[in-house]
């Protein structure tokens, strides 16, 4: 029998057991499930294997993959490969943290509590807002989670949401405000900008909330102070999704006047891990706290008076709100907000700012660089962060084809998201991107004209 | 010890100067920033994250781990929460760099293998479920339930079937079940159990109608129970136009023993973090896939894989698809240690799972029928759920948990399912041996005779955690949900 590493008790166990209980066969445990339905085959699933040889078959599947150590990452689009300090994947292993549940028993979660009120509390600092949660699925999600806060916070169904969203984001909000009856519009962009005139046109008094995204999925840096007073001005709220490593450069969602910002952790020492698990981020302004989806930290003290921590605000929540709970989720990314809340210690105040500057400064060395060649130039003329849209002068999926010879992988072909956008190439630069790489990217470019 | 005791927070250990990363010299050149960006896109001053050193962030984080009580800990009956050993291997397998340093948009050919692993793992589910089709996007069990509920409203619209706003569940359910209907759009209608722990037949016949969408069940049920009408079940749903979604939450204690599409269920969502071995990471990431009948597949959540004998493919062209529940394919490294797990296991190890299971919770239900109240004095499957001490003398539910902590167990969860006064709910799990069932037992009835002898013992504890009893009144009235500089 396979598997026994995983199941300690013997035949002998099992007879004691059953012995106990004056049975003679386990089965007679299964006989309240009629017979009409019994499964009385094998499943037809390759046999068990040993340890050894399960890593073997895994390592050839793994094997079939290009990873971002073998050829130099240029792709960006929401999930970025940034360097993930040795120190932080040792800590988040603890399997005190990874083989824990939830914290409904405070008095032995109290490591776990306190590492997601720290959490919370650097993701307020990120983001200049009151109060964060413990954490949501993704970006994307997170982002969706916003939306239905807009609208049950104001009872209203029209959402606003810019073109600059991250396509894969909005097309998950359309999915959550299919069955809910949202009405989404569609912002348009200009010159890789949200139409902030365009947008307080839509305006009225039926918007629930207006969504934007900074820097936005072409890397285009927004600043929609104007409508942001605007939005509130009709009483509707205001959702930024952004970028956790630009914001140790960037003015927060606080400072800009949002009322909710979300975003993709997943730059916060997650890896790739081909997309998953990310981390959905959500903080919000106070008045909006106790509508704030997801599990929330809370200090306070024990019966001898010493600092702890709780679940809090659980009055929210689905499994004591039920069918009149804000949000469904139940689990959710602790693991990762964990590891983001280490990833944040680790690299502190000035780390941050410098991972944040080497990537700026590497971004825009790569767009000087290849706007320089003859028939490739800038999309956009806005500030940028770490990432640029490129024009080509030949469609993205050959030159991608042409760069992943030369141990390339290069940027994300905006056509296969916008029919209007064909030979646009996305491109993010994170500061594991040396000169070399870069050099060599637009070394490739040049030959391909 | 005192920092055991009495732990700083992390921006107390803060000091200006410090660092705990090392970043490589800029290669590149480096403009003044007001050259690159214009001042009004700029923050006025850098987020206040900690500063210290690596020695620090070991200590502290360690410091942390150690006030916190995980599987490899000990025994965590949580019940519902199937709190199986997680695998070490499962670790290694997603850690490999060719699963773990792959970018999502990477061109189809870079990433064969990773797709080739997640058409398998679906392949897989879809037979231990008995169902058609998978998909892996759904980050967790109540993202599963969304995506299923939203599939099942595309399956009756796309039909012209309009007025199926209803979804039935049974009293015993999950808060996520009623949550999810909510914000799928849908009524909850509540539906009572019968005096045996089953949903009530005829409760469900009046129940249902052509207003019904769905009937979301788990089974075994949340009392540990199997729906032994389910064929009925099925066929009074089935009749009535409505589809039922079955929630994998309990699915540890069927494997290879009963299937829920051979029982007659549409749509099913497993939790991978508890049936199939991968860590609860503290409340996530988990991963829920969500399976159907043939009949729904065209209605899956895009992308879905393809493979046409050769190559493995992401598709996109599903004109009918729900559209999109996660930002890329789901948690994938949670898939990859799932996948580890059945490859380990096999179809006779994971038969032996259910077994192993359904023998220790029964194991553990009969060895405390005595001192605790039973409830429903049947065959359990995979938990047990007791209604308190038979003998309370004024100790709770809360208080036997607590006091468990003193001994050193996670203790079950309590006052859930709602149906049951006082409810405690055992999971022992198959990755439990005997003696250590015996212990736990052992402790369990040294609990109730402390409930008798000496109740202040049991209501004033715990005694010996890392902190006593925490005023969670005063952390919902006054909430302090971050850190403050002084």
């Amino acid at each position: 029998m396979s598997g026994r590493q995983y199941l300690p008790n013997t035949p002998e166990d099992r007879q004691a057991m059953l012995a106990a209980l004056g049975l003679a066969s386990v089965e007679e445990l299964f006989s309240d499930i009629p017979e009409a339905v019994r499964f009385n085959r094998d499943l037809n699933l390759p046999a068990g294997l040993s340890e050894w040889e399960a890593m073997r078959e895994l390592r050839t599947r793994a094997g079939r993959n290009l990873t971002v150590d073998e050829a130099a990452c240029f792709l960006g689009a929401g999930y970025y490969d940034h360097y993930v300090p040795s120190v932080v994947r040792h800590l988040a292993s603890r399997a005190e943290f990874v083989t824990a549940y939830t914290q409904y028993q405070p008095e032995i979660s109290q490591g776990a509590l306190q590492a997601l009120w720290e959490y919370q509390s650097m993701i307020c600092e990120l983001t200049g807002l009151d109060v964060a949660n413990a954490s949501l699925y993704d970006g994307g999600t997170a982002l969706a989670e916003a939306m239905n806060m807009c609208c049950g916070i104001t009872n209203r169904k029209k959402v606003l949401v810019s073109v600059g969203v991250n396509p894969f984001y909005r097309r998950i909000l359309a999915t959550y405000a299919h069955d809910l009856g949202f009405e989404i519009m569609d912002i348009p962009t200009v010159n890789g900008i949200t139409d902030y005139a365009a947008a307080e046109k839509m305006l009225d008094k039926q918007t629930a909330g207006v969504i934007v995204q900074s820097p936005n999925f072409f890397g285009c840096i927004e600043q929609p102070e104007p409508l942001v007073a605007a939005t509130h001005a009709v009483g509707a709220l205001f959702v930024m999704s952004v970028n956790p490593i630009a914001l140790a450069l960037l003015k927060s969602p606080g400072e800009l006047g949002a009322d909710i910002a979300v975003g993709e952790g997943q730059p916060l020492g997650l890896g790739l891990n081909f997309g998953g698990p990310g981390l959905g981020f959500m903080a919000v302004r106070e008045k909006f706290m106790r509508r704030m989806p997801g599990r929330i930290v809370g200090q306070t003290v024990d019966k001898e008076g010493r600092r702890g921590f709780v679940l809090t605000l659980q009055a929210r929540e689905q499994h004591i709100r039920r069918e009149k709970a804000y949000s469904n989720i139940c689990s959710n990314e602790a693991l990762c907000a964990l590891t983001a809340a280490i990833y944040l210690a680790v690299v502190g105040k000035q780390g941050l700012v410098d991972v944040a500057r080497l990537c700026l400064d590497k971004a825009h060395y790569a767009a000087g660089k290849i706007s320089a060649i003859e028939g490739y130039e800038l999309a956009f003329p806005a500030p940028f962060f770490h990432e640029f849209v490129i024009k080509t002068p030949r469609p993205v999926a050959e030159i991608n084809q042409a760069l992943l010879a030369h141990k390339i992988i290069g940027g994300f072909d905006l056509g296969q998201v916008d029919g209007r956008l064909a030979n646009h190439m996305l491109l993010a630069v994170t500061e594991k991107r040396t000169r070399e790489e870069i050099d060599a990217l637009a070394a490739v470019l040049e030959g391909q004209k | 010890m005192s920092q055991m005791n009495n732990p700083a927070l992390v921006f107390e250990l803060s000091r200006p100067g410090r660092t705990a990363v090392d970043l490589p010299a800029n290669d590149v050149p480096s403009p003044e920033l007001s050259a690159v960006l214009p001042a009004e896109c700029l923050r006025s001053a850098a987020p206040e994250l900690p500063q210290i050193s690596e020695v620090d962030a070991v200590r502290h984080y360690t410091m942390l781990s150690r006030r916190n009580f995980g599987v490899d800990n000990g025994f965590y009956p949580l019940g519902s929460c199937t709190m199986k050993y997680n695998p070490k291997i499962n670790e290694d397998a997603a850690r490999l760099p060719g699963f773990a340093n792959i970018h999502p948009l990477q061109p189809g050919e870079t990433v064969q293998g990773a797709l080739q692993l997640m058409y398998e793992l679906q392949n897989y589910l879809a037979e231990i479920a008995g169902m058609d089709a998978f998909t892996l996007q759904p980050a967790a069990g109540a993202h599963g339930e969304l995506t299923g509920l939203k599939l099942i409203r595309a399956y009756h619209e796309h039909r012209g079937d309009y007025k199926r706003t209803k979804v039935i569940v049974p009293d015993s359910a999950h808060g996520t079940n009623p949550a999810t209907a909510t914000v799928c759009g849908l009524e909850m209608v509540e539906i009572k159990s019968n005096a045996d722990g089953n949903v009530d037949l005829e409760a469900l016949r009046a129940a249902v109608g052509p207003d019904t969408a769905a009937l979301m069940l788990t089974n075994p049920s949340t009392l540990g129970l199997f729906e032994s009408q389910i064929v009925e079940i099925a066929q009074i749903v089935h009749e009535a136009g409505g589809l039922l979604y079955y929630d994998g939450a309990n699915a540890n204690a069927i494997l290879g023993k009963t299937r829920p599409g051979d029982m007659g269920f549409d749509v099913v969502h497993f939790n991978l973090h508890k049936t199939f071995s991968t860590p609860h990471g503290g409340g996530g990431p988990g991963s829920g896939p969500v399976g159907v009948k043939a009949k729904l597949a065209e209605f899956l959540p895009v992308p879905v894989i393809e493979f046409d004998g050769t190559r493995y493919k992401l598709s996109y062209d599903r004109p009918k698809s729900i559209g999109r529940m996660h930002s890329f394919y789901g948690n994938f490294s949670v898939l990859v240690r799932a996948y580890t797990y059945i490859r380990i296991m096999g179809p006779d190890g994971l038969r032996q799972v259910a077994e192993d299971a359904v023998l220790n919770a029964n194991y553990v239900m009969r060895s405390l029928q005595d001192v605790y109240e039973l409830p429903y004095d049947r065959h359990c499957k995979h938990e047990c759920v007791f209604a308190g001490l038979k003998n309370p003398n004024g100790v709770k539910t809360v208080d036997v948990a607590k006091r468990l902590l003193d001994y050193g167990y996670h203790p079950p969860t309590i006052y859930f399912p709602l149906i049951v006064h006082e409810a405690m709910m055992i999971e022992p799990t198959e990755t439990e041996s005997k003696e250590t069932l015996d212990a736990f037992i052992a402790v369990m009835r040294k609990i109730a005779q402390e409930a008798i002898e000496n109740p202040d013992l049991v209501t004033g504890a715990p005694h010996v955690t890392p902190v006593r009893r925490l005023d969670e009144v005063t952390a919902a009235r006054k909430p302090i949900v971050r850190y403050q500089r002084a």
